[in-house]
């Protein structure tokens, strides 16, 4: 699969009511490579991402995909481009892992279509990329929050769209099942080549798994760029109002950023 | 992908295809039956030629005016409208993530009610007056409940809260009009309270009729995207569900389903409500419920009434026993919802 759509933001403004919450944002997701998000709470991390994929009408500025306006697009036509993870979807009571999978496929289907084989392979590889095939029957409700998330995700994939936005993957998820859930996206940006634009609250996570981070401060963009450029004491002081030290991560050479506190510091580092 | 997997997919998906069409096989033969029985069983029983001879046109002393005359339409009715109420109750249910949702419950069938009352008992008008009545006050209650609900997006439990208050104002509209209008008889007050089905001719049944077959097929365009609903807003339009027009189409034909039906019967307590929730624990989650909710809403009518009539030492209309069947499900629901937010 070639991966070569753009997907950007121009002058983007965009809010809820009567409050703003990002203002007139330039940004650029580069083709084919993961993307991570990162911002202090509620500073619009999630609202960009659903700007980015029509969920939110930009109060002025655009979204193009590709240079056509994505709140334009026919829905079902974006659909099968561009795909959305939220952070807390739904899953209807009872339902079985391979029917809520299947319901990605809903952007490729029309009113009265059957179900075709090509939605069966779809939905079998992406049981098989996730690693959910042994829940294939289960019902979603009995899942553990790992497997759920896995389950989110493989249904995010039958929908096999060549962008895939995820808010928070990881939230709520322990810290084996965290890595397990980033390496999976990283097998799908390496093996599928689809460009993956993620919300991470872990900043050091973000350094290690994402190839771009992006840091929103203000409603704006603060910087963008590989982590080594963006993740830096300076911006962590700028955007989360911390201090910090960042040292090379000695498993992945990527920066990892450790806190400073009031407490619990050694008196050499202050 | 394995071919392994595929395999276990495409059987998992037949297995549960299977299933489906299976319960939906017995819902069809069981109200088909319950039909039969209806036409042939009353104060006389006429075995099924007799019955046959009469819906085929023949003349048949006795039958062809207790079965052509009294159980036909009466039977047909009980059909039409279950069917209705099965299918509108599943879509708010659907649309809305809460089985509370039902238009019985948050007033929109009140006020079809209290509309036909008024137009049949003060205006005095006739069949289609009425039904036209019946769907401006139904929508025109949906869209107040749904204004007085909406902050930062419709939540479910206000949505339900403000309409059970709603249907109880409208309720007691009802009792007022029956009681002005000086006809403060059982039928009128049974029917536009309670639901019934006495006295049932062909004129009731045609613009239930025309309602399933200009609502209902536009209903079932719109199932894929009411189970795409059930996902939450962001993830369905993520899926390119289109939100807004999804909800306006399923919300004008539903409550057109509704307000015909209750135009002609009365709200038949708890139809709508239990129609779907049954039709879910039977089928199966994961596809559409419209289908088998109306069929299940047929079966409860049919049989409601069927038991209203000769079960008991004396009649009752069909809406007193599909209340007692469906209030201790509200009753658990109500407990439910207290500690989870509920959800089909």
């Amino acid at each position: 699969m070639t991966t070569d759509h753009r997907l950007t933001a121009e002058k983007l403004t965009v809010g809820y009511g009567e409050r703003v919450v990002i203002e007139s944002l330039d940004l650029l997701v580069p083709p084919g490579r993961i993307t991570a998000i990162v911002g202090a709470n509620a500073c619009g991390k999630s609202t960009l991402l659903r700007a980015m994929s029509r969920l939110l009408a930009p109060r002025t500025g655009h979204v193009l995909l590709d240079g056509r306006e994505v709140h334009r697009m026919p829905a079902k036509e974006l659909a099968r481009t561009l795909g959305l993870l939220p952070q807390s979807p739904i899953a209807p009571e009872g339902i079985t892992v391979a029917d809520l999978v299947g319901r990605g496929r809903h952007p490729h289907q029309r009113i009265l279509s059957r179900w075709s084989s090509d939605d069966d392979r779809a939905v079998a590889a992406a049981l098989d990329a996730t690693h959910t095939v042994d829940l294939a029957d289960r019902s979603v409700d009995e899942l553990s929050g790992g497997q759920r998330q896995r389950v989110w995700i493989a249904m995010a994939l039958a929908q096999q769209t060549e962008l895939l936005l995820l808010d928070e993957p990881t939230t709520f998820l322990d810290v084996s099942h965290q890595v397990e859930v980033l390496d999976l996206l990283t097998d799908l940006n390496t093996d599928r080549g689809t460009t993956i634009v993620m919300v991470l609250h872990d900043l050091n996570m973000a350094a290690r798994y994402a190839d771009h981070l992006i840091a929103l401060a203000g409603g704006g963009l603060h910087a963008a760029g590989a982590p080594a450029e963006v993740l830096t004491e300076d911006c962590v002081r700028a955007v989360f109002g911390l201090d910090s030290q960042v040292i090379p991560d000695p498993i992945s050479g990527k920066p990892l950023m450790l806190p400073i506190g009031r407490h619990h510091v050694r008196s050499a580092v202050r | 992908m394995s071919t392994t997997t595929l395999e276990a997919v495409t059987r998992g998906r037949v297995r549960r295809s299977r299933r489906r069409q299976a319960v939906l096989t017995a819902f069809c033969v069981a109200a088909a039956t319950m039909v039969v029985v209806s036409l042939m069983a009353g104060r006389t029983f006429y075995p099924p030629g007799d019955v046959l001879r009469v819906v085929l046109g023949e003349t048949v002393p006795g039958a062809s005016f207790a079965v052509g005359e009294l159980r036909l339409p009466r039977t047909v009715l009980a059909l039409l409208t279950g069917v209705c109420f099965g299918m509108g109750g599943v879509t708010f249910q659907t649309m809305m993530r809460n089985p509370l949702a039902s238009p019985d419950i948050i007033g929109i069938s009140s006020a079809a009610s209290a509309a036909a009352a008024f137009a049949i008992i003060v205006l005095g008008l006739g069949e289609a007056g009425v039904s036209v009545f019946a769907i401006v006050a139904a929508l025109g209650v949906a869209v107040v409940i749904y204004v007085l609900s909406f902050k930062d997006g419709v939540a479910g439990t206000r949505l339900v809260l403000i309409g059970i208050g709603i249907a109880a104002m409208l309720h007691s509209a009802t009792s007022y009009i029956l009681n002005q209008a000086g006809q403060w008889d059982l039928q009128a007050a049974t029917r536009w309270l309670n639901g019934s089905l006495n006295g049932s001719t062909w004129d009731e049944s045609v613009p239930v009729l025309i309602a399933l077959v200009v609502f209902g097929p536009v209903l079932l365009g719109q199932a894929r995207g009411l189970t795409m609903l059930q996902l939450g807003d962001d993830t369905a339009a993520a899926l390119g569900t289109r939100l807004e027009l999804t909800r306006l189409v399923s919300i004008v034909s539903a409550v057109g389903l509704i307000a015909f039906a209750t135009s002609a019967t009365g709200p038949i307590a708890f139809v709508a409500f239990l129609a779907g929730p049954i039709a879910a624990r039977l089928v199966g989650p994961g596809g559409s419920l419209l289908v088998p909710s109306g069929l299940v809403g047929a079966l409860l009518v049919l049989v409601a009434d069927f038991l209203g009539q000769f079960a008991f030492g004396t009649r009752f209309p069909v809406g007193v026993i599909t209340g007692v069947l469906g209030a201790p499900y509200l009753i658990y629901l109500l407990v439910r919802s207290n500690r989870a937010g509920g959800s089909l």
